[in-house]
């Protein structure tokens, strides 16, 4: 079966590809035994380091440690190449579509888009139309989900638009790997990603308000402690060396944020919100909210602060919106798309329903506003009963669903318990927009570490790997 | 830097503070139990640990008697008090995730180290014979962790907020380490200045590491109002009334340059200082020892609370 899949290093028996071949004979170098006790290591560091992450509802372990597979994955430069230009032309065309529907909604006129698709959409806030934002921009820090499934093919999966999360683990793995394996990393020449904290505070600092007077005060917002993510928040802010804030920590006066110091009010320009629309000002949405901060809507209405990303940046990223992306890249910027999308059956055309109903046990269907691999089927690893009892769900809210069909993950080699074996894996690189566009070469490769599984959440017991693009 | 930031450092030092305190406290109270009385142990010692503590009331609603066991076990680990050993680390531990941004590696690492290795103690190995080694372990975390923060920490307002938690938490368990003797009874034949008086006095001072310092500052063996004298106003003596007294008033020093400004928590600061500083031991015993370290309690509490008011709300 193993043969269906393009596997990154090369097939069992056949030649590996160039960009494998040094790790190949580290491997074959390397006992068993060292690699385990390189993998306990790591496991020493994320726990002692305190980077967990929590699982909602299911008791146990309420910290627990994503697993993190020790063999890196290796990108060739032109592979990278071609990613990262697919990646800017993307997200370039992303923002364009979000200005649009909250201002001139060109492409509602234009037909391109079905106009009840946006404005139905339970991601577009009508308290953003209107709203003039520093460089047009609304998703500063997108995180774009692809697989591959050959040499030469990559997919997108899904955008990201709202807080897209992971990223700590790009760095963090990035770090680990190298105090494992200092000679290994030394025989490959791969590119850095160090930087990326660095080049994020640049983004926020560049999108500060119009009116902002000096260096911009930058804040990152947090639910708290108890956020799956909080890890990844205290660590950004703390890279960043910015403020790490929860709600209770600011409040809003005359339109103005202030947080709360040991020597009194300080105005906050920038805030790098990792807390959900809903959630960020109880005035404006969710009035049982403790998490955000009263009256924060009306200061970023009128210009005074400016939030990542933006309100409503959502409407970009709903499963159903997905399959128009290759026209918006057209639309907004006359170019051909770069990367493909998967072929998506939309549940809400009747006849694509008909069709992703005769056809459950192949393909992969998804809910329109589902996230972290909750709430799919997939076709080929479901049993009758699930598929059956699917097919219910479809017929009762068809507009919940997409369908696609299941692709062949590409696989990478993987310490696992019998040792190297080939698993799936994933990607997701982060994509920096405020005055320029940013990619960091590398990204988070999450891998299912289960013999088989094309699910890669981390919810789902999904591990991370590092990640290597090397130089040209 | 924020207030909220600032109010976790300043507690999860207290807490970390508090629970070698009540490591020291168990310490005391059992080498005390161990005491040959000559009259049937009434198990006082452990009802004054209660008391010390300052949770007499909450003890006696959970339980009808300072036995060894329930002492141990509502101190050391019940998660219903919140200032049991248990609580003070999982508190410290939950405050400094809060701000993990604003501690350095070594003080966070040793924070978590510690809660992890927390789930290793219980009752029931401490009742099988590891107590004192489990309380050495308490001590020791809390040492690291305060070393950690000295040799670490960049000299800023987040370092004075820290060791403000610590030595203000300091003042009054070392007051109420000493207000231990106040709550022991003699048994009823034992004469004031006799083997078990001794052997009391002797405990309070191992409890606040100072037994062979005592010795080294007064040569003359164990006198009460020397023992006083040295854990209230003599500045060499590390956990003293009056050295956490001086941390305490140049940690407010230094905040105040640092942001220009000083106010009502200086002048308290100064008043508490001032009258350790220039006050006589005679005098403390004329008031009264226990009187004395009672109204420093409510002082050192009164500065706690100028110090939330003016910097972490």
């Amino acid at each position: 079966m193993a043969s269906a899949f393009f596997d990154e290093m090369g097939p069992r028996g056949a030649e590996v590809r160039q960009a494998y071949r040094i790790l190949q004979a580290w491997l074959d170098e390397t006992p068993t035994e060292i690699l385990t006790l390189r993998r306990e290591e790591a496991e020493t560091f994320f726990r002692r380091a305190g980077i967990t992450f929590a699982v909602y509802g299911e008791g146990g372990d309420p910290e627990r440690i994503i697993p993190f597979d020790i063999i890196p994955r290796i990108l060739e430069a032109a592979e990278w190449k071609q990613i990262s230009d697919g990646l800017v032309q993307r997200v370039k065309a992303l923002n364009a579509f979000i200005a649009d529907v909250y201002g001139a909604q060109d492409i509602l006129a234009a037909g391109l888009v079905p106009r009840e698709q946006v404005l139905l959409n339970e991601a577009w806030y009508c308290q953003m139309q209107g709203v003039a934002l520093p460089h047009n921009i609304y998703t500063h820090i997108a995180g774009i989900d692809m697989v591959r499934v050959g040499p030469d093919e990559f997919y997108v999966l899904e955008d990201n638009c709202r807080t897209p999360s992971g990223v700590s683990y790009m760095l963090e793995n990035r770090e680990i790997t190298m105090r494992l394996f200092p000679d290994l990393f030394s025989r490959y020449n791969v590119a850095p990603v160090d930087h990326y904290c660095d080049e994020l505070m640049r983004t926020l600092t560049s999108i500060a308000p119009r009116n902002c007077v000096g260096e911009p005060t930058v804040a990152v917002l947090t639910p708290g402690i108890y956020n799956s993510a909080y890890y990844e928040h205290s660590f950004l802010a703390d890279q960043m060396g910015v403020e790490l804030v929860e709600g209770p920590d600011l409040y809003v006066m005359d339109d103005i944020v202030y947080m709360r110091t040991t020597q009194g009010p300080k105005r906050v320009d920038v805030i790098y919100r990792r807390v959900d629309d809903a959630f960020l000002d109880p005035l404006t949405f969710r009035p049982d909210s403790a998490l955000g901060v009263a009256g924060l809507m009306s200061a970023y209405r009128a210009g005074n602060v400016n939030l990542t990303n933006a309100v409503g940046a959502g409407i970009a990223d709903d499963k159903s919106i997905y399959t128009y992306v290759p026209k918006m890249i057209e639309f907004y910027l006359g170019e051909q798309p770069i990367l493909k999308n998967v072929p998506t059956w939309r549940c809400s055309d009747p006849d694509d329903a008909a069709y992703v109903l005769d056809r459950l046990g192949e393909l992969v269907v998804k809910e329109i506003h589902g996230s972290g691999g909750y709430g799919m089927l997939v076709g080929p690893k479901a049993t009758k009963a699930e598929i059956a009892e699917f097919a219910l769900r479809i017929k009762a809210k068809p507009g919940k669903y997409i369908a696609q069909p299941t692709l062949a993950l590409s696989t990478c080699p993987t310490f696992v318990d019998d040792g190297v074996a080939p698993r799936h894996v994933d990607i997701r690189p982060f994509i920096l927009s405020g005055a320029e566009i940013r990619v960091v070469p590398g990204g988070l490769t999450r891998v299912a570490m289960r013999e088989g599984s094309l699910v890669v959440n981390s919810s789902q017991g999904g591990g991370t790997k590092d990640t290597w693009v090397l130089k040209g | 830097m924020l207030s909220r930031t600032a109010d976790s450092l300043y507690w999860l030092a207290r807490y970390m503070e508090r629970a070698e305190s009540l490591a020291r406290i168990l310490r005391v109270t059992d080498r005390l139990s161990l005491m040959p009385s000559g009259t049937d142990a009434d198990g006082s010692e452990w009802h004054s640990a209660v008391v010390v503590s300052g949770c007499e009331e909450e003890f006696y609603a959970k339980h009808e008697e300072a036995t060894p066991e329930n002492v141990i076990s509502y101190l050391a680990f019940d998660p219903e008090n919140p200032s049991s050993i248990r609580s003070c680390i999982e508190t410290a531990r939950r405050n400094a995730r809060g701000v993990r941004t604003s501690l350095t590696t070594e003080q966070w690492e040793s924070l978590n180290a510690t809660w992890l290795e927390l789930p290793g103690w219980n009752e029931a190995r401490v009742r099988g014979g590891s107590l004192h080694r489990f309380l050495d372990w308490v001590k020791d975390r809390s040492l690291l962790f305060y070393g950690g923060t000295v040799a670490t920490m960049l000299r800023r307002d987040r370092y004075h907020f820290t060791r403000l938690g610590t030595f203000i938490e300091r003042s009054d368990n070392t007051a109420r380490i000493l207000d231990v003797k106040y709550h022991l009874l003699l048994p009823e034949h034992a004469e004031i200045g006799g083997g078990v008086d001794y052997y009391q006095w002797a405990s309070i001072l191992r409890a606040v590491s100072g037994y062979r310092s005592y010795n080294a500052v007064y040569r003359e063996g164990l006198k009460p109002w020397l023992i006083a004298e040295f854990l209230i106003m003599r500045e060499e003596m590390p956990r003293s009334l009056i050295s956490c007294s001086a941390e305490i008033k140049d940690c407010l020093d230094r905040l105040g340059e640092e942001y220009g400004q000083r106010n009502e928590a200086h002048r308290v600061a100064g008043q508490i200082y001032s009258r350790l500083r220039f006050g006589r031991v005679d005098d403390v015993f004329r008031q009264g020892l226990h009187e004395f370290l009672s109204e420093h309690i409510e002082q050192n509490d009164r500065l706690g609370a100028e110090i939330s008011r003016v910097y972490l709300m």
